[in-house]
């Protein structure tokens, strides 16, 4: 079920500090400890995928989640929030609990089939024209590029990689506008 | 917006210098070893972040959201011209310099220049929008309304 280049002590040692972490920033009722209980999710998850082979997205996983979430918390709580407030609601709870059970039996039924590749073992190398063992093997000769992620992403892959620019400019144009039209609304009511 | 204590403001001065050479190699070199644009843009926003967090000013943010939106569209423009110019050789998105030797610098073509220019657009767009989410902040005002990006100019 797991392949075995992949350190399992390690991997659910780093799991099961995740959901702790998780569960904590959930539950506390202070936004400080919510805060840095989720930089601590994002520092394990970005450990997890360095000890998987992906050292582009741990980066990444460091960067956005440890970093860009709290500092934009930290940037727009302020100081004046400190506790979480709100009441119990039992029916949701009981349902959430009910479909995440459900969900943990399905998932341990598809990986314990025989069939299932096992975790940590690259699935598309068993034919040898698929595009990902064309992009290993020729990458550097055909792109000149040392990355084989920097390769795929700019140039293989170049226009999704435009595809994605455009949404983060989309985004942050949306979001200009629609800060501006609330000062637009109160000039007009005034 | 009020800044922080002395302390954060003398650290502050002191890595920042750091983070952003840091945030420049991830981006250089971004062909050759794991990071590439994306990491590195973020990287170097979050510097800037961090001096507009231990500083402060509430009217000083006036220019340093119209140089962010400049910059923004410039390196989505810088983006779209290296994938038009492919058009020089016939493609959308061609790979159209020279590939150089293995391990270089100056290697990959246009994947360099493309890591600078979307660099340039996701710093830019993360910085702009911290800045503009800092100027909304959800106390509300004297009058019962949110403050907007306006009051922060």
């Amino acid at each position: 079920m797991f392949s075995p280049d992949v350190p399992l002590a390690l991997l659910f040692i780093l799991v099961f500090m995740v959901v702790a972490a998780d569960l904590v920033a959930l539950k506390s009722k202070d936004l400080l400890v919510s805060v840095i209980s989720y930089g601590t999710v994002g520092f394990g998850l970005s450990v997890t995928f360095m000890i998987l082979g992906a050292p582009d997205v741990a980066i990444v996983q460091i960067v956005v989640e440890v970093i860009i979430l709290v500092l934009l918390i930290r940037a727009t709580l302020g100081r004046d929030r400190k506790v979480v407030s709100g009441e119990h609601e039992p029916f949701a709870a009981a349902f959430a609990w009910v479909a995440m059970l459900l969900l943990m039996a399905m998932v341990l039924r598809i990986v314990l089939l025989p069939e299932t590749p096992a975790f940590g073992q690259p699935v598309m190398d068993r034919l040898a024209d698929t595009p990902s063992q064309h992009y290993l093997s020729e990458g550097l000769k055909e792109t000149g590029a040392a990355n084989a992620v920097a390769a795929v992403l700019l140039d293989y892959r170049g226009y999704d990689t435009l595809g994605e620019a455009t949404v983060l400019f989309t985004a942050v144009v949306g979001t200009m506008v629609l800060l501006r039209r609330r000062a637009k609304k109160k000039e007009a009511g005034s | 917006m009020e800044g922080m204590s002395v302390i954060v403001k003398t650290v502050t001065r002191w890595v920042m210098g750091f983070v952003l050479v840091y945030g420049l190699a991830t981006v250089l070199y971004g062909h050759l070893t794991p990071g590439g644009g994306f990491a590195g843009g973020v990287i170097i926003a979050c510097g800037f972040v961090l001096w507009v967090l231990a500083y402060g000013g509430r009217g000083r943010h006036g220019t340093a959201h119209k140089v962010a939106s400049t910059l923004d569209v410039v390196g989505l423009a810088a983006f779209l011209a290296l994938a038009l110019a492919g058009l020089t050789g016939g493609v959308f998105f061609l790979n159209f310099l020279g590939r150089g030797k293995a391990f270089a610098l100056a290697s990959g073509g246009v994947i360099p220049l493309m890591n600078l220019a979307i660099a340039l657009k996701v710093g830019a767009s993360v910085f702009l929008a911290s800045l503009v989410l800092m100027a909304l902040r959800l106390p509300e005002d004297e009058d019962g309304e949110l403050s907007t990006l306006e009051d922060a100019e």
